[in-house]
C-alpha cells in the first residue's frame, strides 16, 4: 500500500463532498450576479463585523489565557486535575447548552446582575450583542487556550527551572527568557485555530448576537438559506468566507503547526517565583476567577434543570426520540470522523517517521482542518441538491447531518489522537517494519491495544460535539426530526425557560454520559488477544 | 572523491564467499553524504567501530532496509535486496531499545518472528519455547517486558531473532545500557549462538572492549566512510589511522 493511499482517499473525499457541494449550490442558483452581491454595502458590513468579532474574541481569549495558563503552571490546589480536564473539554460542551447556561448568568436578570443590585448598584445589559458574542467565545476558547499553553509551559525541561532557581530570576525575566519561548511556539497555531472557530461560529452569534447588526457570514449564510431560500447570496457568502478565512488562517499557520493535545495533567515545578506573596495573590485571583467564568454558567444549567416542569418534560415522547436521534448522529459521526481522521494520520506518520518529511507531514494534518472554513450549511445544501434527484428528500436529512458532523469533528481527532500515533510509530514502527507486521495483523495486535485510549478519547470528543451541536440541523430539522440541541433551541426561541432549563440538563447529562462511557468502556476495558488474555490497568 | 577503505592483511585479501556485499552505497543526511562499501563473510562476526555520527547506525539502517539508499548496490546471501522491504530482507535487527512490545507476553513477542498475525501451530509453540530456553529463559514465557531485567529484554529479542531463522544478524549497540559484567554475558551468548546457528553476526559499538570480546574482523568508520577493515586484534593493537588511534584514545597527548 502506498504511503499517500489512506490520508489520499480521506482527503479526496473531503474535498469531493466540499467541492462538489459548492459547485451543486453555484449551478443551482443558475443567475446570480457575483459582481452584484460584492457590490451590495450590507456584505461588506457583514465581512467586517465577522473580522472585527472574530479578532477581539481571539485577542480576549489569547489574552486572557497567557496569565492564567503561568498562574495554573505556577500553582497546585486540590481539584487542579479535574479543572485542567474540564478546560481541555471546554469545546465539547454543547454550545446551546453553554449560551443557556451563560445567559442565566450574564443575562439581564442573571447572577451578575442579581449580586450587583444587592450590592445597590444599577443592573447591567450587557449580553446580547458584541459583548453577548465575545463573552461566548471566551467561555468556549479561553480555557481550551489555556490548557494549551499550559501544555507548552510543562514541557520546559526540568533543568531551566534548577537553573533559574539557582540565579534567582525573577517572575518577569523567568517570562522573558524561558515562559515566552516556550509559548511562542504553540502560540500562531492556536490563535490561528481559536479566530477561525470565532470566524466560522454560528450557534453564539445567531443567539446572542441580538439581531441584524451583529451577523456574522456564517449566520448570513443560514439566513440566505432558511428564510429567503437564496441560494446565491448563500454561495457567494460563502466563497466570501473561504477566501477571507482560509486566507487568514493559512497565513498564521504557515508560521508554525498547532501541537497535539493531551490530557495529562502535567506537574508544577519547584520554580523560584513561587513564593512571592503578591503573585500568589494574583496567581488565586486568576485562578478563581478564570475557574467562576467557566463553572458558574454550567452550574447554572444544573440548577435551573430541578424545576416544577421537569416530570413533563421529561415524559414527553419527543425528548426521547430527540435523544435517539442524537445519539445515532453522534456515534455514526464521530466513528466516521475517527476513521477519517485515522486514515489521514496513518499517511502522515509514514511520511514523519519513513521519509523524515515532517513539514509535509504537518501540512497534510493541518489540511485536514481546512474543512473548518466552509460553512457546514453551504456544505449540507450543496449535498441535498446534488442528492435530491436520486433520493427522497426527507430520508436525506440524517445522513447529511451525519456526514457535515463528522467533517466537522475532523480536525479535533487529528488533534487528539495524532500525537498518540506518532509516539507508537516512534516506539515501534522499525519494529513492525523488520517483523513485516502489516495491514490487519498490526492493527489488531499492535496499534489498537496501545491507541485505543487516545482513540477513545478521539472518538468520545468527536461524539460528544456532533451529538451538541446546533448547526446543519437547524436547517433540516422538522416536526420529526429534531435532535435535543435542536429542541433546547426552540424552547429558548419561544421563550419556554422552565422547558429550556430541563433539556438543557438533561443534554448535559447525557453528553457527559457518552463521553465517559466511550472513554471508559472503549478505552479502559480489558480486551482479548490470542495466546492469553491481555488486561490493561 | 570516493575510494575504498584500506584493507588490513589480517584475513588475507578479499573476502571469500561473503554472505554481505555492500558496494558504493550511497546515502545523504541533510549536508553529509556517505559513501559505503564493505564485504563481510559468512559466519563471521564483525565489529563496527567508529565515532558517533559517523554513520555506523546509518550503515546497519540500509542493511535492514530502514533508509534508502540513493544509490549503489547491497547484496545479501547472494540476491540483490537493495529494493526488497525490511521484512524480505534475510536480516534480523537488534536495537538498542524497543525491541520488543510491552503489551505482549514474551511468548507473543517471539511468536511474532515466526508468524506476524500471531496464529501459530503447536511446532511454532514449540519452536518458541525451544528458543526461550536456548537464551536461558526457559519458563518466562507468561512474563510481560516489565516484568524482566535489561538484560532478559534483550535476549527475548534474540530468541526471537533465532525463530525468524535469517542469517544475518544486525546489533545496533543493543547491550550498551546494560551493567559491565552483563554485557559481556550478553556478548558471550551473541557468541555461542553465532557458533551454534551458523548466524553471520554485524555489531554496531563503540567499545573496542565488545569487538575484542567476540568479533574476529572490525571495520572503522568516521565520516560517513569505512576507514579501515580488517582483523580486530591487529587493528586494536596497532592503528593505521591516526583518526583510529583517536578514537581508541592512543593518540598523542599535546600540552
Amino acid at each position: 500500500m502506498p504511503w499517500w493511499l489512506p490520508a489520499g482517499l480521506a482527503l479526496s473525499l473531503v474535498a469531493l463532498l466540499a467541492g462538489g457541494a459548492l459547485l451543486a449550490l453555484g449551478f443551482a442558483a443558475g443567475g446570480f450576479d457575483l459582481a452584484e452581491t460584492l457590490g451590495q454595502p450590507y456584505l461588506w458590513r457583514v465581512v467586517w463585523f465577522t473580522l472585527w468579532q472574530a479578532a477581539l474574541s481571539t485577542l480576549l481569549s489569547v489574552g486572557f489565557a497567557i496569565p492564567l495558563a503561568r498562574a495554573l503552571a505556577r500553582r497546585d490546589f486540590p481539584g487542579r486535575g479535574l479543572l485542567l480536564r474540564l478546560f481541555s473539554l471546554s469545546l465539547v460542551v454543547p454550545v446551546i447548552v453553554a449560551i443557556f447556561g451563560i445567559a442565566a448568568v450574564h443575562g439581564r436578570r442573571g447572577w451578575v446582575n442579581d449580586g450587583l443590585e444587592l450590592l445597590g448598584f444599577q443592573g447591567l445589559h450587557y449580553l446580547y450583542g458584541l459583548g453577548g458574542i465575545l463573552i461566548g467565545h471566551c467561555f468556549f476558547n479561553l480555557p481550551f487556550v489555556a490548557r494549551v499553553l499550559l501544555q507548552a509551559l510543562d514541557s520546559v525541561p526540568p533543568e531551566s527551572w534548577r537553573v533559574a532557581s539557582q540565579y534567582g530570576l525573577r517572575s518577569r525575566d523567568i517570562f522573558r527568557l524561558i515562559e515566552w519561548p516556550a509559548l511562542r511556539s504553540v502560540l500562531p497555531g492556536i490563535a490561528g485555530l481559536v479566530f477561525m472557530l470565532c470566524f466560522t461560529s454560528f450557534a453564539v452569534v445567531l443567539t446572542l448576537g441580538g439581531g441584524p447588526r451583529a451577523t456574522t457570514l456564517e449566520v448570513a449564510v443560514y439566513q440566505a438559506l432558511r428564510f429567503d431560500f437564496d441560494l446565491g447570496r448563500a454561495v457567494t457568502l460563502a466563497v466570501v468566507q473561504l477566501v477571507f478565512c482560509g486566507g487568514i488562517v493559512f497565513c498564521l499557520l504557515r508560521l508554525s503547526v498547532p501541537g497535539n493535545l493531551t490530557l495529562t495533567e502535567g506537574r508544577v515545578y519547584e520554580r523560584p517565583d513561587r513564593a512571592d506573596p503578591l503573585g500568589r495573590w494574583l496567581d488565586g485571583l486568576l485562578i478563581t476567577l478564570g475557574t467562576l467564568f467557566v463553572v458558574l454558567p454550567l452550574a447554572a444549567v444544573a440548577l435551573a434543570g430541578f424545576n416544577a416542569t421537569a416530570s413533563a418534560v421529561l415524559s414527553d415522547p419527543r425528548l426521547w426520540r430527540a435523544l435517539g436521534q442524537s445519539l445515532t448522529i453522534a456515534l455514526t459521526s464521530g466513528g466516521l470522523a475517527l476513521v477519517l481522521g485515522g486514515a489521514v494520520l496513518v499517511s502522515s506518520r509514514i511520511l514523519r517517521h519513513r521519509l523524515q518529511r515532517s513539514r509535509a507531514a504537518a501540512r497534510l494534518e493541518l489540511s485536514a482542518s481546512l474543512i473548518l472554513v466552509v460553512p457546514p450549511f453551504v456544505l449540507a445544501t450543496g449535498l441535498f441538491v446534488l442528492l435530491r434527484p436520486f433520493t427522497d428528500v426527507f430520508a436525506l436529512g440524517l445522513p447529511l447531518v451525519v456526514l457535515v458532523n463528522a467533517l466537522m469533528a475532523l480536525p479535533f481527532v487529528v488533534r487528539f489522537l495524532g500525537g498518540p500515533m506518532m509516539d507508537e510509530a516512534q516506539r515501534h514502527d522499525r519494529l513492525c517494519q523488520s517483523l513485516g507486521i502489516a495491514g490487519w495483523s498490526r492493527l489488531r495486535l499492535i496499534e489498537w491495544p496501545n491507541l485505543r485510549r487516545p482513540a477513545a478519547l478521539a472518538l468520545a470528543v468527536a461524539a460528544t460535539l456532533s451529538m451538541g451541536d446546533l448547526g446543519v440541523i437547524a436547517l433540516f430539522g422538522s416536526e420529526d426530526f429534531a435532535t435535543l440541541p435542536l429542541l433546547l433551541y426552540r424552547a429558548m426561541g419561544s421563550f419556554r425557560m422552565a422547558e429550556a432549563a430541563v433539556i438543557a440538563a438533561f443534554l448535559s447529562l447525557v453528553c457527559l454520559l457518552v463521553f465517559f462511557a466511550i472513554d471508559t468502556l472503549l478505552g479502559r476495558a480489558s480486551i482479548r488477544l490470542p495466546g492469553r488474555s491481555v488486561r490493561h490497568a | 572523491m570516493h575510494e575504498g577503505p584500506l584493507r588490513e592483511s589480517g584475513l588475507g585479501g578479499p573476502v571469500r564467499d561473503p554472505i554481505l556485499s555492500v558496494s558504493a552505497l550511497t546515502f545523504r543526511y541533510e549536508d553529509m553524504t556517505m559513501v559505503f562499501d564493505l564485504a563481510v563473510g559468512r559466519g563471521d562476526c564483525l565489529a563496527l567501530l567508529g565515532p558517533s555520527g559517523g554513520g555506523k547506525s546509518t550503515l546497519l539502517n540500509l542493511i535492514a532496509g530502514f533508509e534508502t539508499p540513493l544509490s549503489g548496490r547491497l547484496e545479501i546471501d547472494g540476491r540483490d535486496v537493495t529494493a526488497v522491504e525490511p521484512a524480505g530482507r534475510p536480516v534480523t535487527s537488534l536495537f538498542q531499545e524497543h525491541n520488543l512490545f510491552a503489551h505482549l507476553t514474551v511468548d507473543q513477542n517471539v511468536g511474532l518472528g515466526l508468524d506476524p498475525g500471531l496464529r501459530l501451530d503447536a511446532a511454532q509453540r514449540r519452536a518458541v519455547e525451544e528458543a526461550l530456553q536456548s537464551v536461558g529463559l526457559a519458563g518466562l514465557g507468561g512474563r510481560r517486558p516489565a516484568q524482566l531485567s535489561g538484560g532478559q529484554r534483550q535476549r527475548v529479542a534474540l530468541a526471537r531473532s533465532l525463530v525468524r531463522r535469517r542469517p544475518l544478524l544486525l546489533l545496533d549497540e543493543p547491550f550498551s545500557a546494560l551493567d559491565p559484567g552483563l554485557r559481556l554475558e550478553m556478548l558471550d551468548l551473541v557468541d555461542r549462538l553465532r557458533r551454534d546457528h551458523g548466524l553471520t553476526v554485524v555489531m554496531v559499538s563503540h567499545n573496542p572492549e565488545d569487538a575484542h570480546r567476540i568479533a574476529p574482523s572490525t571495520a572503522f568508520l568516521c565520516d560517513g566512510r569505512i576507514a579501515v577493515q580488517g582483523s580486530t586484534a591487529d587493528l586494536l593493537a596497532d592503528p593505521p589511522l591516526s583518526a583510529l588511534a583517536a578514537f581508541l584514545g592512543q593518540g598523542r597527548r599535546d600540552g
